[in-house]
């Protein structure tokens, strides 16, 4: 028992810790070994301090969202972001999209893959480290896991110990807490897809629809054992990303990184110590100890290293209370590491071809997105053509085509629109149904608000006018009332 | 298959002893999750097997315990989706043709409704998109030989047109000219003339002025002095674009020789009443309606 416990060695408050890291490079496992299990001890500093902010705004940004209000008026939700699948909108604030422009989230998804591409070139694979959905649960089950059944040594402790009433009731509590925390993920999920008052109480009172049981069972199941017994295993053997991540990097992008030069040859801290005869390493495992992945970031760069820098945190500590300079595990760069060892100066160069490329690409799409967003038009038309029969010849030799068009109406009120098509002379327009608007070239109709409605329109060309078997046609939908357009470009056909 | 053990110098484990470009699989066990997972589906299916039908035998097959077949699982949805639309039919059956047009609901279910009957009963000789073929009219147009209203296509689709099975149906018949000897091999070709100058089309002058006095005396009295057609014989006019038959001097030959006689079923008495009307509101807001 006494191995396993954390030793305490000469000096004050420096301790030696007996952990090994479950890759380690002298006896590197095959892959696909059965999981050790991690202990992860605590850490404080300026990296841990800014991974529990990221944590802060990151769940904060999850659950409050779905609770913010935006007045759109009578007859809209009022929730700020909604996906509403029955109605088939999305709203987000301002915003909001129909299905046919998915093409937003499309861009949206492209922006955040250019985006993991940039920060990834930049300071490795902090997306992993901090914002991870997979790393945040993962942090606040750790972080729940501490508060109930203590610190590493007392979790390890806690572990060998046979079953007793403490212990139960240890274990208990965790996963009441975890699966607290995990319901509440689920339920916040949900609350996205309806209106969340309405949803929250429905909820409670067992008329919520089965989907919305149903999805908050899976992901409370999901983030209960994502996060409270697979965690780094996600990272490492679920996760595709860090198989992907390599093509990112380059010699000059930041990771968190051991500096062999200084550190070795490390040997166990000795007072008073002729440091110019030895590494600054004093081989006290805390960077192994702290890391939740359980990997020992002296071995150098590695798949399983979510770049956290709780490493850093910890070494940093160690340094301080030894009294060497900070920094021996630091983020840096493979290029850096090369130039101390050439006796060159060190530097940041954030600025290179690859993230220059890929920030000019996510920007690109970005002012696209943002182009696309101001000058979009909330009304629009769509017009399919009749293929069967292409045409009509009708008994005085006139020319008819029939199509369908759709008309989208995104504003919420109703509007008084007139249809005019041209590029041949003479056309006359029908629309189906509506016998009132008779065989005026321009028919006019209303369109009711927030709609898409779909007519049927036959287009009348005079005998002799269509040459060739086919010509353009422009159709142009005009408000009444304030001369808003919009237009579709199609083809009239007719024999050959 | 290679005979002989191969053991991994890296993992230890011994490989399967396939090899491919000096690459050889390792034969680790499968990992055990997988193989819960495919006992479960073993023992599941086997419990399927019991619950549902699923052995063939010689003349039958196994028959489950719970009754189940697919068969009557497709009659009772087509059971409930009959019985959610028995309201608007019902109201359709009830609605005159003129008020089941100008209600847009209505209308709308009528149009799917009909669209949908068109295809499985019309659509085999007028086209699915009801563009008809030869001697088959097109529905598009806005020529009706027997009539465009919206009435006069439900009675014509209720009744059909010379069937025997229906005596309301629509009942004409055109002498065969040239086969019955009442005009000349030269006279049917003068009709023939005249009719094509009716219509606007290159015609023999001379010909054409022979064949008028014939096509007054033979023709005009069901067609019209002028070619104009009429609905109430069923006889289509002859002054326009539109040819059933054709519309070239030959086809308008072999019209005046042999004589023309469409026939259509009378399909009131193989559809129900709300499903013609429903075909009827589909018909007339094809673009010909009148």
């Amino acid at each position: 028992m006494g191995s396993l416990l954390d030793s305490v060695i000469d000096a004050p408050e420096i301790r030696e810790y007996d952990v090994e890291a479950v890759n380690r490079k002298e006896t590197r496992p095959p892959l696909y070994v059965p999981r050790k299990k991690i202990h992860p001890r605590r850490t404080h500093g300026f990296f841990r301090t800014f991974k529990w902010w990221v944590m802060a705004v990151t769940l904060g940004i999850y659950y409050v969202t779905p609770w913010l209000r935006w007045d759109r008026g009578p007859g809209a939700p009022d929730q700020a972001v909604l996906v509403d699948i029955p109605g088939r909108r999305f709203y987000f604030f301002f915003i909001e999209i129909w299905p046919q422009e998915f093409y937003y989230i499309a861009g949206l998804l492209i922006m955040a893959g250019l985006g993991l591409f940039l920060v990834t070139s930049v300071v490795g694979r902090a997306w992993c480290g901090y914002a991870c959905p997979q790393t945040v649960w993962t942090d606040l089950f750790i972080w729940v896991e501490r508060l109930v059944e203590g610190d590493r040594g007392a979790r390890i402790r806690l572990d060998k110990e046979p079953m007793s009433a403490a212990k139960a009731t240890k274990r208990l509590t965790k996963y009441v807490i975890w699966l607290i925390i995990a319901m509440g993920t689920g339920g916040a999920w949900v609350f996205y897809f309806a209106d969340a008052p309405t949803l929250l109480v429905d909820l409670f009172t067992g008329q919520a629809a089965t989907v919305a049981y149903a999805t908050v069972g899976v992901l409370t199941f999901t983030t209960f054992t994502l996060g409270g017994f697979m965690r780094e295993q996600v990272c490492t053997y679920m996760c595709p990303w860090p198989r992907i991540q390599a093509a990112m990097m380059d010699e000059e992008s930041l990771t968190v990184t051991y500096r062999t030069d200084r550190g070795e040859p490390r040997k166990p801290f000795e007072k008073n110590a002729d440091w110019d005869k030895r590494g600054d390493c004093i081989d006290c495992k805390a960077c192994v100890v702290v890391c939740p992945m359980g990997i020992d970031i002296r071995d150098g760069q590695q798949l399983e290293c979510i770049t956290c820098a709780l490493c850093i945190d910890a070494c940093d500590d160690v340094m301080g209370k030894i009294g060497r300079p900070r920094g021996l595990i630091d983020y840096d760069s493979i290029a850096n590491d090369e130039r101390r060892r050439e006796g060159k100066e060190t530097k940041l160069r954030l600025f290179r071809p690859r993230t220059l490329f890929y920030f000019a690409l996510w920007a690109l799409i970005g002012l696209g997105m943002v182009y696309v967003l101001l000058t979009r038009s909330d009304l629009d038309i769509n017009v399919i053509h009749d293929r069967n029969p292409l045409y009509t010849t009708l008994s005085d030799g006139s020319i008819r085509n029939g199509y369908t068009f759709k008309i989208l109406n995104k504003a919420r009120e109703q509007r008084t629109l007139t249809l005019h098509a041209s590029g041949l002379p003479g056309i006359k327009l029908k629309v189906v149904g509506s016998e009132d608007m008779g065989d005026s070239p321009d028919p006019y109709f209303t369109v009711k608000p927030d709609r898409l409605q779909s007519f049927r329109l036959l287009v009348t060309v005079p005998p002799g006018i269509l040459k060739g078997d086919a010509a353009d046609l422009r159709f142009v939908l005009k408000e009444i009332n304030t001369g808003q357009t919009a237009s579709y470009n199609s083809l009239f056909r007719g024999p050959q | 298959m290679s005979d002989h053990r191969h053991v991994d110098e890296f993992t230890g484990v011994e490989t399967t002893g396939h090899e491919w470009d000096g690459i050889r699989e390792l034969d680790n066990p499968l990992p055990r999750w997988w193989q819960w997972v495919f006992w479960a589906c073993v023992v599941w299916s086997v419990g399927y097997w019991v619950v549902y039908p699923a052995w063939p035998l010689v003349s039958s097959h196994t028959k489950g315990m719970i009754g189940y077949s697919s068969r009557a699982e497709v009659a009772q949805e087509i059971k409930t989706a009959t019985a959610g639309m028995a309201g608007q039919l019902e109201r359709i059956r009830k609605a005159p043709l003129e008020q089941i047009r100008t209600d847009t609901g209505l209308r709308e279910f009528a149009l799917a409704g009909g669209r949908s009957a068109f295809n499985v009963n019309c659509s085999q000789c007028h086209g699915s998109g009801a563009q008809g073929f030869k001697g088959f009219p097109n529905l598009n147009d806005d020529e009706w030989i027997w009539g465009g209203t919206i009435d006069a296509i439900f009675r014509t689709i209720t009744h059909g047109i010379r069937n025997t099975e229906d005596e309301n149906a629509h009942q004409s018949e055109m002498p065969a000219f040239g086969r019955d000897g009442i005009l000349t091999k030269a006279q049917v070709s003068d009709v023939a003339e005249y009719v094509l100058s009716l219509s606007g089309q290159a015609a023999d002058a001379t010909a054409a002025a022979r064949g008028k006095p014939l096509f007054t005396d033979n023709c005009a009295a069901c067609h019209g002095d002028n070619g104009q057609g009429s609905t109430e014989f069923g006889a289509p006019a002859l002054n326009n674009n539109i040819w059933l038959y054709g519309g070239d001097k030959q086809s308008i030959v072999e019209t005046v020789t042999n004589s023309r006689r469409g026939v259509m079923p009378a399909w009131g008495r193989h559809l129900d009443e709300a499903t013609v009307k429903q075909l009827a509101i589909y018909v007339h807001s094809l673009g010909g309606g009148k």
